[in-house]
Parts: structure tokens; sequence; C-alpha cells
């Protein structure tokens, strides 16, 4: 028993680990999804681009300042992204606002192979966070075991944020009814931006753990687990934020299980054939709500 | 049953979660008439248009076309737990026809065999909840209440298009253009359509740049294309000026008959409803509340509580 | 009366003037084709090997490839109204089923060495080289194992559409995303390598450089020819489609898709055919696409190959044809030739420090965007391209200057 244990916690933990890091992207997206009902292709590189900046930052800086100043900067990028990008496209089909998206994205990761000359970055070790811890027997970094409790911390604080202040009550409004919470007065671009910017916020921080974990950072390294936690926002239900955080706990798990099973190959089909599933199953996701259209 | 009946709409109750928007609706369309739904503002009446057309599954209720049952359904999973309402299990295999007074087993049975007749699915748990489109394939064609003419096309288009789906033709012949003759048959149909409507002259011009009234007319145009029996109209008059609307009138009445057609339509307008209308029924909050002849229906007490509001005395 | 009839009778409905710009369109295309056909085989084989055209024929080539790929995710993104993000997928597909069935049979344990030769041990060229002689048999085998790389493109897309086709808008876009994900993840996946290779690349099929015809010591090369030829072909049928009945079926569910099925169109259906023919397409693109490359592999085909193929239908704009032909040509071009200068560090002699690798890519994805947030109707809008719209173009560029003219005095005043 106990060497089952040890045989497969690492694969557990890594998953539970992995799952945080999803969740804290997820969140981006599911609040800009039930908000602007746009997938933000461009999240994944976000999240990409505040690893590299850690890259950058870790070079010249100490550590107290480049850990802030990525959180900072990855936060205007959003900010910058949403006012360039997305903002005068309000009113243009949403098909034009997602292709603006993927240009971004293009952008994103163009910018990225510029800076780094198409070469892997080697992620700066944080201190404290990548120590190897022993649990249950188990060796892994101590940022595995954090990550869950940074992630939960983190979202519980977001939830009260928008359970109990203005701007989460703005936020609520503007995801239930565009245009009749403009018109009764609340200012839709700041929210816009403040979701941005919490979702950026959020991201950073996941990058600043999941390339702790991975060591190394591509200009392609955000696209693929910026899918999942998009699969991870669908799943839960898009604009649900604890849907999302399920949902990403779930794929983390589950694609580490398959890794530990030795079918790597297809760790990542097995997201998008659960995307597949619950699309089929149930299109609005496990919190979502059904719409319809009137005729 | 009578054969002239060309529209049974029979016990079609449609729930949107707990909201009951039509509530055991029934009515009629015989052949070769003008028939009007009417109604205050949410009662229903898009609704149970929507219900005839397959837009949406009705909760409950049997519609037929022709004799045909086209729309069955019945309140099953989900639909169970909230709907109780009349008629719960008229359409389900439970269903036990109500023994009257004094009848003899005889009579029993043929009734029972009558209701057969209307409905060849009674007493089995079937449900029939077709598409729209082939709905419109048995010969009904509608209008939207919100003009819902294809934008990016043009007018002449917009009517070519409706003929689509009487083509004969399949996707090979019609790439590769073995199917000419077809083509040219739907464009000539739809030339004469058009001038027909006085719409011919604005034959290139986007449907959409056309004023108000004509794209209500292009939709009839269109609706036509598709060479109904009954024509749905949801509306026709609603933003028309009075001269248009005398003229939409006279118009409805000559499609009528040009095509042999049967009509029904949803309207506000009073004036149009009484001048057209052979037979009028009027629904409030889902449940009808009056039916008859025009002249009836204006004195109705009932009625003009639903739309003046009843003194709460 | 009589002239309503005649008029209702003549089947295109259109004014003489029409009628001829029509014919001056149709006679015109074809000899500018005729034009290009010629010069695209002078230069597979009579213009000297130099830079210029060391770089222009990979161009055109992959240009055209492109050319078609755009108007397939056209066909689908801007007709009917349809945001499928699987073309690369479909693409994959295609390009390996071509290059499976074209590998010779002698190629075999060299290709498959980690798997013991795999399992297919025929190669259609070769089938009909035995009989046809090299070069037309080539020509004849690549063109069949083409086909048959649309036909299982299509059969993939008929089974995937079955599930996604009933999803809206952006659910859409992102499951047709997994399913290229998904086609990719099994392709690469050893279990299947006797057929795949796993994840190692195919090569050794036929190329596009064993297409040519052999007189005697002559050999005459039709590369750049051949893939005109499919591509041609390919678009000129999507074009015909457009322009049926069912072309404009199509278009009422793109506009709306509530009332296209009130008037009898069944959605599924119609959705289902232009998902099929698309990937259909999109599978002869990528089986070109392998033709091209002399060797596939499918870790290569990434959900960022859909996103280049969607943007170039951006810049062309999205429901016009020849706007999507126009930019895959101008995108190939300017990626792969023109801006090139951007990556190498100088403009001719002068040296530019910060123009280094991934300079011309940063450049090009702004210019992109720029498209996308200001000149959002792309190149074309949803017009198309024709010899009497340019003719008419021009003729009117005096009365237009004239216009801006007089507007600009008075505005003046």
């Amino acid at each position: 028993m106990s060497d089952f244990i040890q045989a497969n916690l690492p694969y557990l933990l890594a998953g539970i680990s992995v799952g945080g890091q999803y969740a804290l992207i997820a969140i981006g997206y599911t609040m800009v999804y039930g908000i602007l009902r746009l997938i933000n292709f461009a999240h994944g590189d976000v999240f990409m681009a505040a690893g590299l900046i850690m890259v950058f930052a870790a070079a010249s800086l100490p550590m107290y300042i480049s850990i802030p100043l990525v959180i900072i900067v990855t936060v205007l990028l959003g900010f910058v992204i949403e006012r360039v990008a997305y903002k005068p496209l309000r009113s243009a089909p949403r098909m034009s606002v997602m292709i603006s998206a993927i240009g971004v994205s293009y952008l994103i990761q163009n910018c990225a192979l510029y800076f780094t000359g198409g070469l892997p970055r080697v992620f700066p070790s944080i201190p404290w966070l990548t120590d190897t811890v022993t649990i249950f027997g188990a060796i892994t970094k101590r940022v595995t075991v954090i990550t869950p409790i940074i992630t939960l911390i983190l979202v519980v604080a977001l939830v009260l944020f928008i359970k109990k202040t203005k701007v989460g009550m703005a936020m609520r409004a503007v995801s239930r009814d565009f245009q009749t919470s403009q018109l009764m007065g609340i200012k839709i671009d700041n929210v816009i931006s403040m979701t941005f910017i919490i979702g950026c916020f959020l991201a950073a921080i996941g990058a600043l753990l999941y390339f702790s974990n991975y060591q190394s950072v591509i200009p392609t390294s955000g696209s693929m687990p910026g899918l999942k936690a998009f699969v991870a926002a669908v799943f839960g239900g898009i604009g649900s934020i604890p849907g999302a955080v399920i949902g990403a706990f779930l794929i983390g798990i589950v694609e580490n299980i398959i890794k530990g099973v030795g079918w790597t190959t297809f760790s990542d089909a097995f997201t998008f054939v659960l995307l597949i599933v619950i699309l089929m199953v149930k299109p609005t996701g496990i919190f979502g709500e059904k719409k319809t259209d009137k005729v | 049953m009578n054969e002239d009946i060309v529209l049974h709409v029979e016990n079609v109750t449609m729930q949107f979660g707990g909201v009951v928007a039509v509530n055991n609706l029934s009515l009629d369309v015989p052949k070769g008439k003008i028939i009007a739904l009417i109604g205050p503002n949410g009662a229903g009446k898009t609704t149970a248009f929507n219900c005839i057309t397959g837009v949406y599954e009705p909760t409950n209720g049997l519609i037929t076309f022709n004799g045909e049952p086209i729309v069955r359904n019945h309140p099953v999973g989900a639909m169970k737990k909230t709907y109780a309402g009349l008629n719960a299990d008229r359409y389900t295999s439970k269903f036990v026809l109500p023994k009257e007074f004094d009848e003899s087993d005889d009579a029993y049975e043929k009734r029972k065999e009558a209701l057969k007749e209307i409905d060849k699915y009674a007493f089995t748990d079937t449900q029939l909840a077709p598409t729209a489109d082939k709905i419109t394939n048995c010969g009904i064609a509608r209008t939207f209440q919100n003009i819902r003419l294809w934008k990016s096309m043009t007018v002449f288009d917009n009517v070519l298009t409706a003929k689509h789906m009487r083509a004969k033709q399949n996707l090979f012949s019609a790439t590769f253009r073995t199917s000419i003759a077809e083509e040219n048959r739907m464009k000539e149909e739809t030339v004469q359509l058009l001038e027909e409507q006085n719409l011919f002259r604005f034959k290139d011009d986007l449907a959409t740049s056309l004023p108000y009234g004509l794209q209500r007319r292009l939709e009839i145009a269109r609706a036509l294309a598709t060479n109904p029996t009954l024509l749905l109209l949801d509306e026709p008059a609603a933003g028309m000026t009075p001269q248009e609307t005398v003229e939409l009138c006279e118009f409805i009445k000559e499609i009528r008959n040009k095509y042999n057609l049967s009509v029904f339509l949803i309207e506000h307008h009073m004036d149009l409803v009484m001048q057209i209308s052979d037979y009028i029924y009027v629904i409030d909050f889902g449940s009808e509340i009056a039916q008859g002849v025009p002249k009836d229906i204006q004195t109705n007490q009932a009625v003009i509580n639903a739309y003046l509001g009843a003194d709460n005395e | 009366m009589f002239k309503k009839i005649n008029n209702a009778l003549n089947p295109s409905l259109r004014h003489p003037e029409q009628e001829r710009a029509s014919r001056i369109n149709k006679v015109g295309a074809i000899i500018l084709l005729a034009i290009l056909y010629v010069f695209l085989f002078v230069l597979d084989n009579f213009l000297p090997a130099g830079s210029f055209t060391g770089m222009l024929i990979p161009v055109l080539r992959k240009g055209a490839i492109y050319a078609l790929l755009c108007v397939s995710m056209n066909l689908l993104n801007g007709f009917t109204g349809l945001f499928s993000l699987g073309q690369a997928g479909f693409m994959l597909i295609g390009g390996y089923a071509y290059a499976i069935l074209s590998i010779p049979a002698s190629q075999h344990a060299a290709v498959y060495q980690y798997f013991d030769g795999g399992a297919i041990q025929f190669s259609i060229p070769e089938f009909f080289s035995s009989f046809l002689g090299a070069g037309l048999g080539s020509f004849v085998g690549s063109i069949i194992c083409i086909i048959i790389a649309g036909v299982i493109a299509a059969l993939f897309a008929a089974l995937i559409g079955i599930p996604v086709l009933r999803l809206k808008s952006d659910y859409l876009a992102i499951a047709t995303l997994g399913f290229a994900e998904i086609i990719r993840a099994i392709f690469q996946w050893n279990g299947f390598g006797i057929i795949t290779n796993g994840s190692n690349l195919l090569r050794k099929y036929t190329a596009l450089s064993d297409i040519r015809w052999d007189i005697g010591s002559v050999s005459l090369k039709f590369g750049t020819v051949f893939v005109f030829l499919i591509v041609t072909i390919c678009i000129l049928l999507i074009v015909l489609l457009i322009n049926s009945s069912y072309g404009r079926a199509f278009n009422a569910v793109r506009d709306d898709e509530i009332s296209a099925e009130a008037m009898g169109i069944n959605l599924f259906k119609h959705k289902m055919m232009s998902f099929i023919i698309s990937s259909f397409f999109a599978g002869v693109g990528g089986a070109l696409l392998a033709m091209y490359q002399t060797t596939i592999q499918s870790a290569a085909f990434t959900s960022a190959m859909t996103y280049e193929i969607l943007l170039m239908v951006v810049i062309g704009g999205i429901g016009s044809v020849s706007g999507s032909g126009i930019a895959a040509f101008l995108y190939i071009a300017a990626n792969e030739w023109w801006l090139r200068f951007l990556d190498s560090g100088s403009i001719g002699s002068i040296e530019v420090s910060f123009f280094r690798g991934g300079f011309r890519k940063v450049i090009f994805s702004i210019a992109i965007m720029i498209i996308v947030l200001f000149f959002s109707r792309g190149i074309m809008g949803d017009k198309e391209l024709s010899i009497t719209g340019v003719i008419n173009w021009f003729k009117n560029r005096k009365e237009r200057k004239l216009a801006k003219k007089i507007n600009a005095s008075k505005e003046g005043e």
C-alpha cells in the first residue's frame, strides 16, 4: 500500500499543483467570457509573457523587486491589450473580436520569439519555492504543495471581492446584461478593464508558480496551458468562477494520472476529449445557465 | 373530423421553466379562411406560432396539418415535475378516455376511433418534434414579427433562396450546372412573385435597404416562395402607415384567393383584424378568453376587460 | 405581356450590358489563365536558376496551396458563417493520407525504420508508373492520392461534424480546435506507428519534383503547373458551388439561422455539407503541402497553422474568394521573401541592430493587427475581383478624382 502511494503520489501532487495553476489562468478566461462573451485567445500568451518577463527581470534585478515588477507589467499588458485590441470592436460582430484576439495571440508569440531568439529561456529559481520537500515519502518541490493553497486563498478572496464590493457588483451586473447596465450608469469600460486586470494578475501569479515547476519558457509554452484552462472554464460552466476552479483541478489531476500510466501523447488530447464530451452532454457546463434566443 | 380543417391545434401548452407562455390552447384553421389570433402584449401569441412552426418544442399538446399529426408532445422527463396542468396524460399511453354517462360500449369504441383518426399516435407514448424546416416542407410558411430577412442578400436572392427547399436538384447537379433548367424555373417563379408584389424594380437592392412596409411584403413573398398551403403572418401590419395597412388587407385577401391559401395571423391592428378575419381567437396570459366572429368579439366583455383592464370594484 | 414573359424566361435576368460584362470576364479569365500556365511552364523549365527564380517558384507554389486552404476556410467561415478552427487537423489528415499512399514500396524499410517497414506495402504512383512510365505515372498516381486524401479528410469531417455542428459560434470554434488537437495526438501516437510512423516524419513520397515528362534525354518539369492546376480546379469547384442554389442556402444560414430554417433549409444538413466540402479541400490542400514540403510531420500542424490561414482570410476579406486568393499570395510572398531582410540584420549594406531573427514576424503581426482593427473588411470585403470591375475602376478613376475635388472645394467654401 505504501509502495503504491509512494509510486503514485508524485503524479497526484503534480496534478493538484498544475490544476491550481490552470485554475489561476481559467479564472481570467471565465471572467472575460462572462462579461464580453469573448474567448480571449491571447490569455494563454499573456501567461507565457509573464514567465518571460520574469526571466528577463530576474537576470538583472533582485527577486523582491522582480516578482512585483512581473505582476505589474503583466497587469499593464492585459490592460493595454483590452484597450487597444478589444475596445474598438465593442459593437463589431463577435467573430471580429475573436479574430482580433487570435491576432493578439499571434503578436505576443512573435514578440516572444524575437526577444528570446527562439531559444528556451531558463526560468530563475525562486528561493524557498523551488526547495525540495518530502511528503509521505514522495520528494517534490515546495511549489507543488504551495500552489493549491495559494490558489484557494486567491479564489476565496476573488469571490468575496465580487460578492461584497461595489466593483464586484458592477461586474455581476454587466455579465447579466451588458446594455442595461450601461444604461444604469455603470462605467462599462472600467468594469471590463478591471476584469482584465484581475485576470492578468492571477495569470501572472499562475505563471510564476507554473514555470517554477517547468524551468524553461518558450514562445508557445502559453498556448497549451491556455487552451486547457479554457476547457476548464467551459467544463465548469463559462462565467462561473468556482466551476472554472473545479474544472482546472480535475484536468490537472487526470492529465497527470494519464502521464503516470504512460500515455503521455494523449495527456493533452484528453483535455479536448473532455471538452467535446461536456459540450455534447451539457454545453452550459456544470454550473452554467441556459439561455434561449428570442424569436 | 371535419375535412376542411387545415390546421388543428389541440391543448398546446408551452412552459419556460415555471412560466406558462401558452396554456392549453386549442384552435382550428379551416381551409381557405383567414383566422386571427389576438391578445394583449405578452399574451403568448408568438409563442403559439413558434410551437406550430417547430421553433419551440411544446410541453404538451397536438398539432395536426391536413389531418396528419405534425407536432405531438407530452410532458416527460424534467418537464414531468413541473407540468401538472390540464391534459397532462392526454398524449401518453396512460390516457384513458373518460366514459360518458350512460354510454354504450359501442359508442365508446367509436369515440376512441374518432380520436385515433385525428391523432394516429393516440394512446401511445410517441412524440413528434420536427425541426422547423420539416414543418415548412409540409406546406406551412411564416413571417416574423421582427423582420428576419437575409440581410446580406438582394431582394431577388431572398425569394430565390426560399425556393431552395422545393428544387429538384442535388449538390452535384447544382454545382456542375446539370440542373440548370430547374434553376431557371426557380428564377422565373421568383420574377413572377416579385412582379406580383411590385417588388421587381428593387430586385438588385439589398433586402434591408427597403423601407419597412416593403420589407414586410418581401417577407410575405419569401414565405410564398416555399409553396405553402397555410400562411402564418406574425403581425404583418406592425409599423405600417394606415394607407399601407388598407393595402395590406386587400393584398392578403388577394394572395389567399390566388394561391388557395388558408391564413392564420397575429395582429394588434384591430381595424385590420375586424375587417379581414373570418374568425377570431383571443388569448390573454396564454389562455383562451374568447372566440367568435369579429362582430361578437367586438362586444365581448372578457376581451374588452383584457385590453382595457377590468374595473375592480 | 409577351415582353414580360420573355424577360422571365431569360435565365440570367440581366441587362445586355451585364451579359456582355460576364462574357468579357469569362473569356478574359480563360486567356489570363492560359498566359499564367505558359509562364509557369517556362518558369519551371527554361528560366535560369538564380536567387530570383529560387524565391519565386516556392512562393508561387506555397501561395497557391494557401490560396486553396484560405478559400476552403472561407467557404465555411465566410459563406456559411460557421466559425471553425479545425483546418490544421484536416490538412494533417490529407497530407498524411497522401504521403502514406505514395511512398514507394522500396523506401518503406527506410522511412518506417522504427516500425519494421510499416503496414502498408504499396504505392499508388508506383503502381501507375509501372505501366504509364515514371512521369505520367506519378502524375496520375499523385492526383488519385490527392483525391483519396481529400475524401479521407471529408470522412473525418462527417464523423466530427455530427456532434460538433450542433454547437453555436465560439463553442463550435473551440470544439473544432479541440478535435484538431486530438487528431494531431492520434497521428503522433506510436501505437499507430505502422501506418503513421508515429512522431517521426514521413518522407520519400512522390513530391512535386517527380511530376515531369521525360522525352528522350530532355526532362520537362511540371511542379508549379501541377500545383496551380489542382488549385485552379478546386477553387473553380468551390466558386461554382457558392454560386449555386446550395451556396445561397449557405448564405441564408449565415445571415439568419432561424429564418433559414423557417424557409425550409435543413440547418444540420447544410452545415454538414459545407463542413465536409471545406474539409475535403483542406485535405487536398494538406496533400499539396506535403508534396511541396517533401517531408511531413504531424507536430507541425498546430492550431497556429489554422490561425495563420484564418488571418489570411481576414486580410483578403471574409466572404470573398478572390480576396482569399490575393491575401494568400501576398502573405506568403511577404513572409517568405519580401520581408526576409528584416531578419537578416541589414537593409542593403546598412546594419540595423534590431533587425535580427524574428523581427519580420513582429512587423508582420503588427500589420495584421492593424488590418484586423482598422480595415476589418480586408482587401476585398465581400466583393469579388473581376476583369470588368478592374477596367471600370480605372475608367472611373478620373471621375472619382473630380468628385473628390468638387467635394473638397465645397467643404472649403
